[in-house]
């Protein structure tokens, strides 16, 4: 039950709120639903909505109109490639293409391991670094835009990293993002 | 920037400018002090007024007339810092709250009380959760500093500021959306008026203002309203941030007084553009723009809010992206429609629909499969969307569909020749 497990951050939570407008706390709910698993479960939908007075199908709405939330498990990290305008001009679809193709997946789909689903974005406000992408995972997210080097060069990097998230997945699978290969983003 | 040093961007001249002590040693919430002390709060907006600040999302609203239209019978007031920086081609607020956030959130305190609100929120899009979870800390360390909570500066104020984190939608980035999602709803616009100076958050006035235009405050307090207004033109005074990405050599944020030319913005700072090639056009507002003609005239104008529409554009929040001439305008388009179908919220037929097919008939346009009657469907479609929608979404996605059409239509006869040429060539076969 998320009401024991996070005690304390629910109720920091709700204290940010008016109490009248409890609701207002469903997105930083849903968040701390989703922490572990990477994906909001039916049970855990009801049990935000009883806490907040709404009704279970009223929080999946919530879930399915945001797109950081999911219904149902995918990848344990998510590589979430911008493919717009700016980072398009700067060769993101032939970052994608190869990436995924080096995985051995389509855009969208998840490795045999269900560890990496990489998937193409919306703009992620990092157009200056293009290509750029971002990771997903019960950590929280994690800009990756301080890669260098040609497509080919990144999508090297890329992988490694890949491969770093999935030594740090088997030493401990709680542990955030592999915080030690380069190009992340370093402002701890 | 200014012969004195950054407006804006001043992390890039002072170290560890996201540090309290260091922000304090430089002046840091001197201004906000001296508005609580020596200002009443009707005081503040009219230096605010007479600054000539205009909103740095995009609409380009004049900041201080904003806040004099907040509804002083009913309470109580809000503020939402609108930090959901979500358009193509944007990137200045996430510079600002990551190297100086303190100049952001001090600009929060100084809008709050001057609109005499005790609870301010920073709505941030949900992919800045490590950027959230720094300022969570900074906005812990100025409660510790007594910048923050109750009877601040030995008066009766009191203010609490609030992050909240969205989830994906751009959408969110539109006021009245923002505010449905800050109630905890599905982020779709409200009909307006009422405008959210009178029925904003949970009903309440509200002022909704962007991280860029809240962090020019605490300089417009410390410095005065007329050393803001030597920077840039009478009507656009001050300095903004310019996003410059795309085809050029040195993609990054450039703060400049408004009025600075696209040459300079784009050759000086820039760098110019990759492998000597030529600019094609200008999109002066990310996404949501109309593709500007990059001929000398243009590439002349000057940048602010009155000069940019002389050429045809708009300088919303002077996301400029440069397109070379090795891009294909079908392809370009039909990238900014991928974007908008994903991100309308449905909610107004013509918007939902609209995107959508448009996405549609572009994918085909550059893929060479289309007709010249899917290129006159297209202009179609894009002027049904026109003037129908209840917020702007709809309209920024017809915006460079049908400048593109007009400014650019060598780029559509030549997508449809291949069509052509290949509907030929398998006559020939057979």
């Amino acid at each position: 039950m998320l009401a024991e497990k996070y005690a304390q951050e629910i109720k920091a939570i709700l204290e940010k709120y008016p109490p009248e407008h409890r609701r207002s706390a469903v997105m930083p709910m849903l968040y701390l639903a989703q922490r572990e698993k990477m994906f909001v479960s039916r049970a855990d939908m009801a049990e935000v909505g009883a806490i907040l007075g709404m009704s279970t199908t009223d929080v999946a709405s919530i879930v399915g109109f945001y797109s950081l939330y999911y219904d149902q498990p995918k990848g344990k990290y998510h590589i979430q490639v911008c493919t717009d305008l700016s980072c398009a001009l700067r060769g993101a679809d032939q970052f994608l293409q190869e990436l995924c193709s080096r995985l051995g997946i389509r855009p969208g789909e998840t490795t045999p391991d269900g560890m990496i689903t990489v998937e193409p974005v919306m703009c992620l406000a990092a157009c200056d670094r293009a290509p750029m992408f971002q990771v997903q995972s019960a950590a929280g997210l994690e800009y990756v835009d301080k890669q260098s080097g040609d497509i080919h060069q990144r999508v090297e990097n890329t992988l490694a990293l890949i491969e770093q998230l999935r030594a740090d997945s088997g030493a401990s699978s709680r542990k955030p993002a592999a915080q030690t290969s380069a190009g992340r983003n370093g402002h701890d | 920037m200014t012969e004195n040093g950054m407006v804006l961007l001043r992390h890039r001249e002072i170290q560890d400018l996201d540090n309290l002590d260091v922000y304090r040693a430089h002046g840091g919430f001197e201004a906000f002090q001296k508005a609580m002390t020596q200002l009443k709060p009707a005081e503040v907006t009219d230096m605010v007024k007479a600054s000539g600040l205009r909103g740095r999302g995009g609409a380009g609203f004049p900041t201080g007339m904003k806040w004099s239209f907040i509804d002083n019978k009913n309470w109580p007031h809000y503020v939402v810092a609108n930090a959901d920086e979500s358009e193509p081609g944007t990137f200045k607020d996430r510079e600002i709250m990551e190297g100086n956030p303190y100049q952001f959130l001090e600009g929060v305190a100084i809008c709050a009380y001057a609109v005499q609100a005790h609870e301010a929120y920073v709505y941030l899009r949900g992919e800045f959760w490590q950027l959230a979870g720094r300022l969570d800390q900074q906005i812990a360390a100025m409660e510790t500093a007594g910048l923050l909570g109750e009877k601040l500066f030995g008066s009766d104020y009191g203010l609490r500021i609030h992050t909240h984190l969205g989830a994906g939608a751009y959408i969110c980035g539109e006021e009245t959306a923002m505010l449905e999602s800050l109630e905890g709803k599905l982020g779709q616009p409200r009909l307006r008026p009422p405008f959210p100076p009178s029925f904003g958050l949970y009903g309440k006035p509200t002022i909704v203002n962007n991280v860029e235009t809240l962090a020019n405050l605490p300089m417009i307090l410390a410095h005065g309203a007329e050393w803001y207004r030597s920077f840039g033109t009478e009507k656009s005074p001050g300095v903004k941030v310019f996003s410059l990405s795309g085809c050029v050599n040195k993609p990054g944020n450039y703060e400049l007084p408004l009025g600075t030319p696209f040459r300079e913005l784009i050759f000086e700072h820039g760098g110019g553009v990759p492998e000597g090639r030529k600019i094609k056009a200008i999109m002066s507002a990310g996404a949501s723009s109309a593709l500007i003609v990059a001929d000398d005239r243009a590439l002349d104008t000057p940048m602010d809010y009155e000069s940019v529409p002389n050429v045809g554009g708009q300088l919303g929040s002077a996301s400029v992206i440069v397109i070379d001439d090795s891009v294909s305008i079908p392809w370009l388009i039909n990238k900014t429609m991928h974007f908008f179908r994903h991100e309308s919220c449905g909610k107004c037929t013509p918007c939902r629909e609209g995107t959508f097919w448009m996405a549609h008939l572009t994918e085909r346009i550059s893929q060479g499969k289309a007709t010249m009657e899917d290129v006159q469907l297209l202009e179609d479609v894009a002027n049904q969307v026109r003037g129908k929608c209840l917020c702007a979404l709809g309209e920024f996605s017809i915006e460079a569909v049908l400048s593109g059409l007009e400014r650019f239509s060598s780029d559509f006869d030549a997508a449809v020749n291949v069509t052509q040429a290949a509907e030929t060539s398998v006559g020939v076969a057979d």
